[in-house]
């Protein structure tokens, strides 16, 4: 299992900003306040916040993934689909307002251990927006428009390589991968752009070859990938959701079956919230 | 300075405020947000004499001002319990009160009897109010004579004292606070929750694996409030509060209905400080009212006419 770490608050953010940019995919900026960049210098690619609605009648937070963490503006970006009247609230919320905000959940990935490796990262609609996060902490600190220069390839040693699948055109993230991985490729399920299917259909298509992969998506992209790296004979981190009320691993309620005897439960469920949301593909059965 | 203390069979609380079983784990995952030291109890989440699986997802679910659960009653078991999560509660200066669970009369007495000789435990609240599993629990609780039999042989087997949690899904809540006492309750707590169910309209099926579900929050506290002043009226042992508390006045209402201490819930969901928040609303509470020991408001309307 990943490494947990413990950087938990509950803070009021600001909304810096709030754009739709496609269909009903949102995306959120929100400014943190100084005190908590210690917990977000702590973060990782695939931790996830929990954002609280204001209406009183919607008490539980709506677990988001992180999509983008600029410490050196204090912002962090959430992309996120309008389900309900929660995120259609919080989607609402004008530029300036403040939101609570439960942070830092989940375990998210390991880097440190694909350093100087070929990582391809597979996202799957939703499971797009964690992996940007991800592909900028592996390719390299430099945030657009931050002043760094992005390290040279030979220096990196990390090769990242993005594989994204979309339902249909129009495409959303993509030029923010292009800043933050040595290649991205798309999917539609339409063929309206790229590779006509899904991402792992790029995969052979390209044939892209990865040491690492890692994962996020719709339950069958995440049996796919799973049963690919299998014959690949690679591991496979993937993310996972469920529906969620604590965020903090005290209600049991956002569990997935382990194979093995799960440390903390004693049984073979082990937490979404808490020993995920990042799992090795072979640990669970989904 | 406000009288915070209140004592509950014998077992003296530094203020009224527990948590509530199965919202707050065994205390270690919002110690990270609370101060567990300030806590009159912590409440823990079900305990039974091996390891349970619960349900399979989905197990929870938002509704308007509450959520829906059905975990049945997931955990790692006694043995684990003694081992890991009682010495990290020990550590902290509040009272442990271990919530047990079973499918059998066996089930429960397996359980008492292996925490009887933890010191660290100060009282026992037993769970015959859990509406998701599909064996025993709730089934004790929904039959005065049942929960009245059970009560003694439990009651004999502990070291204890012993709280029994009464469902609020039956017809008299008052006939099942008497019929604990009558089986040996030292106290009784309430409400467990409502059972309820959400159906996806757009799916066309139910939201929730297990169909039916627990609900809890503030949609439930007005049935709550109404039945721990019934409740109260009807036994003289010590009656515990709960059903969607949130704040310090929430929790002052049950007080008034005669609620000896409370429990707060699913609210540790929407602000993990909320335990806090209600010690310190009943103290302002109290210095508002010139009222100096929280005793005294115990039942205050209890009898009252209107």
């Amino acid at each position: 299992m990943q490494v947990q770490r413990q950087n938990r608050f509950k803070a009021a953010m600001e909304v810096v900003r709030t754009e739709l940019l496609a269909g009903d995919i949102w995306s959120t900026i929100l400014r943190y306040p100084e005190e908590l960049a210690p917990e977000m210098r702590e973060a990782r690619p695939g931790q996830f916040v929990g954002v609280y609605p204001k209406d009183g009648s919607r008490l539980l937070p709506r677990p988001i993934s992180i999509c983008r963490l600029v410490p050196e503006e204090r912002t962090l970006r959430l992309v996120y689909r309008t389900v309900g009247a929660g995120t259609e609230e919080i989607a609402a919320m004008p530029a300036g307002s403040a939101v609570e905000v439960l942070g830092m959940l989940g375990n998210g990935y390991d880097t440190e251990s694909m350093a100087g490796r070929r990582v391809v990262l597979l996202g799957g609609g939703l499971g797009i927006p964690p992996m940007l996060e991800l592909a900028a902490s592996l390719y390299g600190k430099a945030a657009p428009g931050s002043g760094q220069e992005v390290p040279s390839a030979a220096e990196r040693k990390t090769a990242v390589t993005a594989v994204l699948g979309y339902r249909s055109a129009p495409l959303f993230l993509k030029e923010d991968f292009e800043a933050s991985a040595d290649a991205v490729y798309i999917a539609t399920e339409d063929g309206s752009e790229g590779t006509a299917g899904n991402v792992l259909d790029a995969v052979r298509e390209r044939g892209i070859r990865a040491d690492v992969l890692c994962a996020c998506g719709p339950l069958p992209m995440l049996r796919a990938v799973r049963d690919y790296a299998a014959e690949q004979g690679i591991p496979a981190y993937i993310s996972l959701e469920e529906h969620m009320a604590c965020g903090v691993g005290a209600c049991l309620g956002c569990v997935v079956k382990t194979k093995h005897e799960d440390p903390h439960s004693h049984v073979k469920n082990a937490r979404i919230c808490t020993e995920g949301p990042v799992f090795p593909a072979s640990e669970v059965e989904i | 300075m406000t009288g915070m203390e209140v004592e509950i069979a014998g077992v003296r609380l530094k203020n009224p405020v527990m948590t509530a079983s199965g919202t707050f784990g065994a205390g270690q995952e919002y110690g990270e947000f609370v101060d567990l030291n300030r806590l009159g109890a912590v409440v823990t989440k079900g305990v039974s004499n091996v390891p349970w699986e619960g349900n399979p997802v989905p197990r929870v679910t938002e509704t308007p001002s509450g959520m829906l659960n059905a975990i049945g009653l997931q955990n790692p078991g006694v043995e684990v319990f003694c081992e890991r999560d009682l010495p990290f509660l020990a550590r902290y200066d509040t009272r442990v009160i271990v919530n047990v669970c079973g499918h059998s009369e066996q089930d429960y007495l397996e359980v008492v009897e292996r925490l009887a000789g933890e010191s660290a435990v100060s009282m026992l609240e037993i769970n015959v109010s859990c509406p998701n599993v599909s064996r025993g629990a709730i089934a004790f609780g929904q039959d005065p004579d049942c929960l009245c039999a059970i009560t003694s042989k439990i009651r004999r087997a502990a070291a204890q004292p012993i709280i029994m949690k009464l469902t609020p899904n039956v017809t008299d809540i008052a006939e099942m606070a008497r019929a604990a006492e009558a089986g040996g309750a030292d106290a009784v707590s309430l409400i467990n929750t409502i059972t309820g169910m959400k159906i996806d309209i757009e799916r066309q099926r139910f939201v929730l694996a297990n169909r039916t579900g627990g609900l809890s929050g503030p949609a439930i506290r007005p049935v709550a409030v109404r039945m721990v002043w019934q409740a109260a009226r009807a036994v003289k042992i010590p009656v515990i509060g709960m059903g969607g508390i949130a704040t310090g006045e929430d929790a002052v209402e049950f007080l008034l209905a005669g609620a000896s201490a409370v429990a707060v819930g699913m609210m540790n969901f929407h602000e993990p400080r909320t335990t806090e928040n209600v010690i310190g609303g009943i103290e302002a509470y109290l210095r508002r009212h010139g009222i100096e020991n929280v005793k005294d408001i115990v039942g205050a309307v209890q009898d009252q006419v209107f």
